[in-house]
């Protein structure tokens, strides 16, 4: 029985342990994002539905300077956040990687996120709305009431606190695993603190930098909900415009072809990453 | 430099929990509108446990969250079982399809489900947008991170423990159940416990994938903000935060104790 893997017996095993699995992502994964990619090419007819003859036409209509306005809109929303998250998780990472207690300081980080998604959105529109907690601070030293939201500046704010988390914990990562020996070779051969921190240190951070840049463009530049309620129908991205094809709009056809551009960004995104990183580099994502 | 950093860090996590802290302190506020403190009342919580729509959602919510982990856990453990074991011509196609729904944005996620079940029933009669719907959607995100999870677990295995066990003269099939399985379980455990987060927390799925009758909490705490909040969103809010906080407590006490 020991050595008794036959043919047959693999083939077994496998229908057992890979087939279910691989008939799913084929079925829910790789069908749909095919069938996204076929509707992009059809035409919305008079009822909204999907209708031939194929061409080319949605895409045509995306070259449309104000089609490309939300793209740059959503493109720069995702750099931002991601600078935004630099700026924030960056230092934090640090702090926490040699702090005596990581254990607490992760767990608390992680807390906040682990609250469903929309009341952490909704609680920044209770923030910055006219009568809120930021305007009434802001009075106390004869500020304001400002307009705060809906804004551009109130969806970044908002994204940059959804997707923190996800820049902190890989960066957190790659600071764990620091050589801090590497510092000390370069204080010995004269270097100063800033020169031993960008050169010796920084360098060994940048996997975990990387990835954690993917992690916060990529939904941040998707999003559609954020940009929904802290930007109430003002700030529109491309998540936006999808969202009001499939919906109100009811014009699946250029719906998809919008979402063809949306993924086609972050393939783009993501090979740029892979050939930074490597394949590996799509491992540590998860 | 470590006092600023040890400042920064304060700053940071100051700014992660006052918007928690605000909906806490509202959901026990008189006042319905603004956000000055009125005073203390408990009107809110009772408002939410009188009405008999809330017990649905949250039964909805429970009902697709542990259906979908179930089923997700089952395949996606199995999946990363024969992507490690075995090597066969389509490992790597796969393996790249597994990370389709890591990556892809929700919203692109939601819209090509929403038109594969158009497309279907269309062609074949169902299925109708409905709590079903949802359960499919949500397996399918679900399915990767539990198989990535799982994998990692199994390449970390030592594989001398595997060979020992069948120089002793196990079979295979005792191989697994008593040496390979209990070594797998946290990672299970822990890709289960994300499936579950990962299905409770969604909304963008659910929202394009659910049909009429379909209501779950995070679509009923959508369409309350969007048409102006009663403030017994607040009240369920700081119970759900609450409950995660709860949630993860509990996963570290149990997976410390490992």
């Amino acid at each position: 029985m020991n050595e008794a893997a036959t043919p047959w017996l693999r083939f077994l095993r496998l229908l057992v342990t890979v087939v279910p699995g691989a008939v799913w992502l084929v079925l829910f994964v790789l069908l749909p994002t095919l069938l996204v990619l076929y509707a992009s090419f059809l035409q919305r007819g008079p009822y909204g539905e999907l209708t031939g003859p194929p061409g080319l036409g949605n895409y045509l209509r995306l070259l449309d300077p104000l089609y490309l306005e939300v793209f740059l809109r959503s493109l720069a929303l995702g750099a931002l956040t991601t600078l935004g998250a630099l700026l924030l998780g960056l230092p934090l990472a640090f702090y926490i990687a040699r702090h005596p207690r990581k254990d607490l300081l992760l767990f608390l980080l992680v807390l906040p996120f682990l609250t469903n998604f929309l009341i952490r959105v909704y609680a920044w529109l209770v923030l910055l709305q006219r009568e809120g907690v930021v305007n009434a601070l802001l009075g106390l030293f004869h500020l304001g009431p400002w307009e705060l939201y809906p804004s551009y500046w109130a969806v970044l704010l908002a994204t940059v606190y959804t997707y923190l988390p996800f820049f902190v914990l890989p960066v957190y990562a790659s600071v764990e695993r620091i050589d801090w020996q590497l510092l000390e070779a370069a204080y010995d051969l004269g270097a100063t603190p800033r020169r031993g921190f960008w050169h010796a240190v920084l360098p060994q951070v940048y996997p975990g930098l990387f990835a954690g840049a993917v992690l916060v463009f990529i939904p941040a530049m998707g999003t559609f909900v954020i940009s929904d309620l802290l930007g109430a129908g003002r700030v529109v991205l491309i998540g936006n415009l999808i969202q009001q094809q499939f919906g109100l709009v009811r014009d699946w056809a250029f719906g998809a072809a919008l979402s063809v551009v949306l993924m086609a960004f972050v393939l783009l995104f993501l090979y740029v990453y892979a050939r930074i990183q490597g394949e590996r580099g799509l491992e540590e994502l998860v | 430099m470590r006092r600023l950093l040890a400042l920064h860090a304060v700053l940071v996590y100051a700014f992660l929990y006052l918007p928690l802290l605000v909906i806490l302190a509202l959901s026990f506020n008189t006042s319905r509108r603004g956000v000055r403190f009125t005073g203390f009342t408990l009107d809110w919580y009772r408002a939410l446990f009188q009405d008999p729509r809330i017990l649905e959602y949250l039964m909805n919510t429970l009902l697709v969250a542990l259906s979908s982990t179930l089923v997700s856990t089952l395949l996606g453990t199995l999946l990363a079982l024969g992507l490690v074991r075995y090597r066969f011509s389509l490992s790597a196609f796969l393996r790249y399809l597994l990370y389709v729904p890591v990556v892809v944005p929700d919203v692109v996620m939601g819209v090509s489900l929403l038109l594969l079940f158009a497309f279907s029933r269309e062609l074949l009669g169902f299925p109708r947008l409905s709590l079903f719907t949802v359960v499919l959607g949500h397996i399918t995100f679900q399915l990767p991170f539990v198989a990535l999870v799982v994998r990692s677990r199994l390449l970390l295995l030592d594989p001398g423990l595997e060979e020992a066990a069948r120089d002793l003269g196990a079979t295979g099939w005792k191989t697994f159940w008593y040496v390979t399985f209990p070594l797998v379980w946290p990672g299970v455990l822990a890709g289960a416990l994300l499936a579950l987060t990962l299905s409770l927390d969604d909304f963008v799925v659910t929202f394009f994938t659910a049909g009429p009758g379909a209501t779950t909490l995070p679509l009923y705490i959508y369409s309350s903000v969007k048409l102006g909040v009663s403030p017994k969103v607040h009240a369920l809010s700081t119970l759900l935060i609450l409950a995660s906080a709860l949630l993860l407590l509990l996963g570290r006490v149990f997976l410390r104790r490992r």
